[in-house]
C-alpha cells in the first residue's frame, strides 16, 4: 500500500511540473503567433493610436518575460487573474464552461463505456461470426466518419425529420438538469459514436489475446463455459490495457469535443479556448491548457493506478 | 386623438420624416392625411403586437466580446447594443436620419457648431433619468488619449461638447460638417448613464427597448422588455435572446426546427433548398456593404493610375457577382457609395470587362505585361480567395498575371490589410458619403487602405461636408465618385446584400438595408404575427 502512495505522490511531483511546461510552452506559442490581443478584438478597426492605448491599458506593452512572471506569481496564489478582452474573472468565466464540459463528457461517458465493453466482450465471445463482423463494421465505420458530420446526420433524422431532439444545445447556467440532459443527448450520442470503436476493439483484442493462454486452454478443457471463461478468467487479466484505452477516450471526451460544440452550439470549454487563441488572450488560453494537461495527467494517474490495482506486479518494473 | 395631434406636430417640426409619420399613423389604424404628405402606405406594416420571446441567431459574437460600445466590431455585439441602448439620432429604413434621445437639432450656419436638444423624461434602466451629463461622458468615453474605441477616429473633428441646461448638448466641430447627426446614429455612440463624468458600461444599462437579464460572451444574451420605453411603436416581443451559432449548418438547422425565429448570414449555396420550407421567408437587402481590392498608390507599379486603370478593366464583375455572390448583391463602379446613400451616382456608366482598354492603358503606362500579386483570405469577405483567383483568370486576357497569395484568416486585419501592396477587403459601408470618403479615401486617414491622396478629391470632401444646400453637394458627391472611379486606388467590383432567414411567425415593416438585421434594430423593429 505505501508502494503505490510513493508512486501516486511522485507522479503529482511530475504533473506539477508538466503543467509548469505547459503554461510555459503555450505562452511562448501564443507570443509567437502574429498580432497581439489588441490588434485582434480591434480587427478591421484598429488605428495606431487606439492599439497603444490599449496596450497601455492592459499591460501588453510591458516584455513577455515580466507578463509571463507576474502570471505565474498569480495562478501560484490560486488567482488565475481576468480575461484581458473583457475583464471578467476567468474562474468564472471558466467555472461554467468547465461544468458544462464535464457534464457533456459524462453523459457521453455514461453511454459509452458500458457500451464499449459490452460490445468488445461480446465480440471476443463471439469470434468471426456474422454478429463480430456486423458490431466491427458499424464502429470503425462510425469512427471513421468525421464527428460534424456524424452529428449533422443525427440532426437531420432525430430533430430535423422527426422533430425528437433540439438541434442546439444551448444549455445556460439556469438550465434544469433534465432539460440539459435531454438537450446533450444528440451532441453525447455523436460522442459516443466517434469513441466506440477504439474501446471496443481494445477489449475485443486483449481478451482474445488471452484466450491464447495455457491457463484459459486449462478452463477450456475442464469445460467451462465460454462466457464464464472470458468473464472470470480472461478479463480480470484484460483490464490494463482496457483501462488505459477507456481513459484515453475519456480525456478525449473532455479536451477534444470542440467541433461537436460548434456543431450544437454547446457552451464548452473548446469554444473558449478557440475564442482565446484567435483573439490572444493570453490568460484565458493558459487556464484553458491547464485544465487541459491537469485532465490528461489526472487521468492517465487514475489509469497507472487501476492499472497497478487489477495487476501489482506493476509496481515493481524490472 | 391626442396621439394624432401629437404626430401631426411631429412632422409639421420635423422630427419626424413623412415616411415615419405615415407609419405611425397607420399603426393608428388611420389613414395619413398629413398635408401635402407622400403617402407611400407601405402595406408592409400590419399592426405590430406585443407578446412572445424571440431568438435570434447569429453568426457571429465571440466570448472575447463585451458590453463596451467602443468594442463593438460585429453584428452581434452591434444588434445588442440597439436593443439596450440608443442614440441621439437614428437611420430609418428609407435611410432617413430621425431624432431618437435627440428631440430636434439644429447648426450655425457654417455647420461647425450643432446643438442636439434631448428628449425629455427619458428614463435608463436603472431608473435614472437621461440628460445631457450622460450623453456627453458616452460620447467622451471614445475620445481622450487613452480611448481604445473604434469610434476615436470619427469623433476626432469633435474639439469641444458641452451641456447647454439639463436638456441640451453642444457639440463644436474643427469644420464644418453637414452630415454630423448622421455620426451620431453610429452604434458605438450608444448613450449610456454616467456617474462622476464616466460611462457605467459593464451594467448594459440603457434607455433602449430591452433591459440587459444575462450575457454570456460569445454564448448568449437574453434581455426582457423595457415596461418603461419611451419610442411608440416599438420593442414588441416580452423578452429576446440572441445566440451565437458560428456555423451556418447549425444556424440553418435551428431555424428549421423552430429553434430561433432568425437567422443572419443565410448559406446562399443552399439558399434554393431553403427556400422550400413553408415555414421560413428569406428577406433580402440591398445596402451599402461591399468588397473591394485595394492597392498601396504610393508603391510601384500602384502608383501608376493607367496600371490601376488596366486592372479595373480587366475584372469580369458579372461573373463575381454570379460565382461569389450567385447573384445575391449589385456590381460596384470602383467606389464606395452604395444604394443606402443619399447621392449615390447611378448615372455613371457601369465599368465592365473590357481587355482592349485594359491593354491601352497597360501600354500607356509603357509597359507590354504586368504581373502582381493579389493577397486573399476568407476572412476579408466570404469568398475572397475565389474572387482572387477569378480575377486572375479574367486579368489573364488582358495579359496580366495575378498570383493570388493566399493568406492566413488569422490576424488578416493586423498584418495584411494596410501592409500587403494589393489586397482583398470587406466594408460594411457608412451611412453618409461623407463617412465613407472620410474613413477610407481621405488623405491621411488611418483607414485609407490605398494611401490614396487626391487634391480635387480631397478638397470636394471638405467642401461638401460643409456645404448645406443639397443640390450642390449631390454635384460634388457625383464628382468624387468619379474621381474615386476613374482614380482610385480600389477596385471595388460588388455590393454584397444581406441576405436573412425569418420564420413566417415573425411581422416586420420595411426592412432597412443599411446594415445587417433591418439596421441592426431586429430587436426592437420587429414583432410575432
Amino acid at each position: 500500500m505505501f508502494a503505490l502512495v510513493k508512486v501516486v505522490a511522485q507522479r503529482l511531483a511530475l504533473g506539477l511540473l508538466v503543467l509548469f511546461a505547459v503554461s510555459l510552452i503555450i505562452f511562448l506559442g501564443v507570443e509567437l503567433l502574429p498580432g497581439d490581443l489588441c490588434q485582434e478584438i480591434q480587427g478591421q478597426g484598429a488605428t495606431k493610436e487606439t492599439v497603444a492605448a490599449c496596450r497601455r491599458e492592459l499591460g501588453l506593452d510591458k516584455p513577455p518575460v515580466t507578463r509571463y512572471l507576474a502570471w505565474l506569481g498569480g495562478v501560484v496564489q490560486g488567482d488565475f487573474g481576468v480575461s484581458l478582452a473583457n475583464q471578467r474573472e476567468i474562474s468564472e468565466l471558466i467555472g461554467v464552461r468547465l461544468s458544462n464540459t464535464l457534464f457533456l463528457a459524462l453523459v457521453a461517458a455514461i453511454v459509452a463505456v458500458p457500451l464499449a465493453l459490452i460490445l468488445g466482450l461480446l465480440a471476443a465471445l463471439y469470434r468471426n461470426t456474422i454478429y463480430d463482423r456486423v458490431i466491427n463494421v458499424v464502429t470503425l465505420t462510425s469512427i471513421s466518419t468525421p464527428e460534424f458530420f456524424v452529428a449533422y446526420i443525427l440532426i437531420l433524422f432525430f430533430s430535423v425529420k422527426f422533430g425528437w431532439f433540439p438541434s442546439l444545445s444551448n444549455v445556460s447556467p439556469d438550465t434544469e438538469f433534465w432539460d440539459r440532459v435531454y438537450r446533450a443527448i444528440l451532441p453525447a450520442a455523436t460522442l459516443t459514436l466517434v469513441c466506440v470503436a477504439h474501446m471496443m476493439r481494445m477489449t475485443r483484442a486483449s481478451i482474445i489475446n488471452l484466450l491464447a493462454s495455457p491457463y484459459i486452454e486449462m478452463a477450456n478443457l475442464k469445460g467451462m463455459s465460454r462466457s464464464h471463461i472470458i468473464l472470470h478468467h480472461a478479463l480480470p487479466n484484460a483490464w490494463a490495457p482496457i483501462v488505459n484505452v477507456i481513459v484515453i477516450n475519456l480525456a478525449y471526451l473532455i479536451v477534444g469535443v470542440v467541433v461537436v460544440e460548434v456543431v450544437f452550439v454547446y457552451p464548452g470549454l473548446g469554444q473558449l479556448i478557440v475564442d482565446s487563441v484567435q483573439k490572444r488572450d493570453i490568460p484565458v488560453v493558459q487556464a484553458c491548457s491547464l485544465i487541459f494537461a491537469a485532465t490528461y495527467v489526472i487521468l492517465n494517474l487514475t489509469a497507472d493506478i487501476l492499472s497497478i490495482v487489477t495487476n501489482p506486479r506493476l509496481l515493481h518494473p524490472r | 386623438m391626442p396621439k394624432q395631434k401629437h404626430l401631426e406636430r411631429a412632422l409639421a417640426e420635423g422630427r419626424i420624416s413623412r415616411r415615419e409619420f405615415a407609419k405611425q399613423m397607420s399603426a393608428l389604424g388611420l389613414a395619413a392625411a398629413a398635408p401635402g404628405a407622400l403617402f407611400s402606405g407601405s402595406a408592409l406594416a400590419a399592426t405590430p403586437k406585443k407578446g412572445g420571446h424571440f431568438r435570434l441567431g447569429l453568426g457571429h459574437g465571440s466570448t472575447t466580446d463585451s458590453l463596451d460600445p467602443g468594442t463593438f466590431e460585429n453584428a452581434y455585439t452591434q444588434t445588442m447594443g440597439y436593443g439596450l441602448r440608443n442614440n441621439l439620432t437614428e437611420v430609418n429604413a428609407e435611410n432617413e436620419l430621425i431624432g431618437e434621445l435627440a428631440e430636434s437639432w439644429e447648426a450655425s450656419p457654417d455647420a461647425k457648431v450643432w446643438r442636439f436638444k434631448l428628449r425629455q423624461g427619458v428614463e435608463f434602466h436603472n431608473g435614472k433619468t437621461m440628460e445631457a451629463s450622460d450623453v456627453i461622458a458616452s460620447v467622451q468615453h471614445h475620445r481622450g488619449a487613452d480611448s481604445k474605441s473604434a469610434a476615436k477616429a470619427i469623433l476626432e473633428p469633435v474639439v469641444e461638447l458641452k451641456a447647454d441646461g439639463k436638456n441640451t448638448v453642444e457639440f463644436s466641430l474643427k469644420e464644418g460638417n453637414a452630415d454630423f447627426p448622421y455620426i451620431m446614429s453610429d452604434y458605438h455612440i450608444v448613450m449610456m448613464p454616467a456617474k462622476d463624468g464616466k460611462v457605467e458600461w459593464k451594467s448594459g444599462v440603457g434607455t433602449g427597448a430591452f433591459a440587459l437579464q444575462s450575457y454570456e460572451p460569445g454564448v448568449s444574451i437574453k434581455m426582457k422588455r423595457n415596461p418603461n420605453y419611451w419610442k411608440e411603436g416599438r420593442g414588441h416581443f416580452d423578452s429576446v435572446e440572441m445566440i451565437t451559432i458560428a456555423d451556418v449548418a447549425a444556424r440553418t438547422n435551428a431555424l428549421t426546427t423552430g429553434e430561433i425565429h432568425a437567422m443572419d448570414r443565410v448559406d446562399i449555396k443552399t439558399l434554393h433548398l431553403l427556400k422550400r420550407n413553408k415555414n421560413i421567408k428569406i428577406e433580402e437587402s440591398s445596402g451599402n456593404a461591399h468588397y473591394t481590392f485595394a492597392m498601396l498608390t504610393d508603391i510601384a507599379p500602384f502608383n501608376n493610375n493607367d496600371v490601376r486603370l488596366a486592372l479595373k478593366w480587366g475584372l469580369d464583375r458579372k461573373a463575381l457577382l454570379q460565382t461569389i455572390l450567385r447573384g445575391h448583391g449589385y456590381l460596384g463602379n470602383d467606389h464606395p457609395i452604395g444604394r443606402a446613400n443619399r447621392y449615390l451616382a447611378d448615372d455613371l456608366p457601369q465599368r465592365d470587362l473590357d481587355p482592349d482598354k485594359s491593354k491601352f492603358h497597360l501600354k500607356k503606362a509603357g509597359l507590354s505585361k504586368l504581373t502582381v500579386d493579389l493577397s486573399a483570405a476568407d476572412a476579408a469577405f466570404g469568398g475572397a480567395v475565389d474572387a482572387a483567383v477569378l480575377y486572375k483568370e479574367h486579368a489573364a486576357k488582358s495579359g496580366i498575371e495575378i498570383n493570388v497569395v493566399r493568406e492566413p484568416n488569422d490576424g488578416y486585419w493586423s498584418n495584411v490589410w494596410l501592409k500587403k501592396p494589393w489586397c482583398a477587403v470587406y466594408w460594411g459601408g457608412r451611412p453618409t458619403e461623407d463617412w465613407m470618403f472620410s474613413t477610407a479615401y481621405a488623405e491621411g486617414a488611418p483607414w485609407n487602405d490605398s494611401h490614396w491622396t487626391h487634391e480635387r478629391f480631397n478638397q470636394l470632401l471638405a467642401l461638401a461636408r460643409a456645404e448645406l444646400d443639397e443640390a450642390k453637394r449631390r454635384e460634388m458627391y457625383r464628382e468624387m465618385q468619379l474621381i474615386t472611379r476613374d482614380e482610385g486606388g480600389v477596385v471595388v467590383p460588388l455590393f454584397n446584400n444581406y441576405v436573412e432567414g425569418l420564420s413566417t411567425k415573425i411581422g416586420h415593416g420595411k426592412i432597412a438595408g443599411n446594415w445587417t438585421m433591418d439596421g441592426l434594430k431586429a430587436l426592437e423593429r420587429w414583432w410575432f404575427v
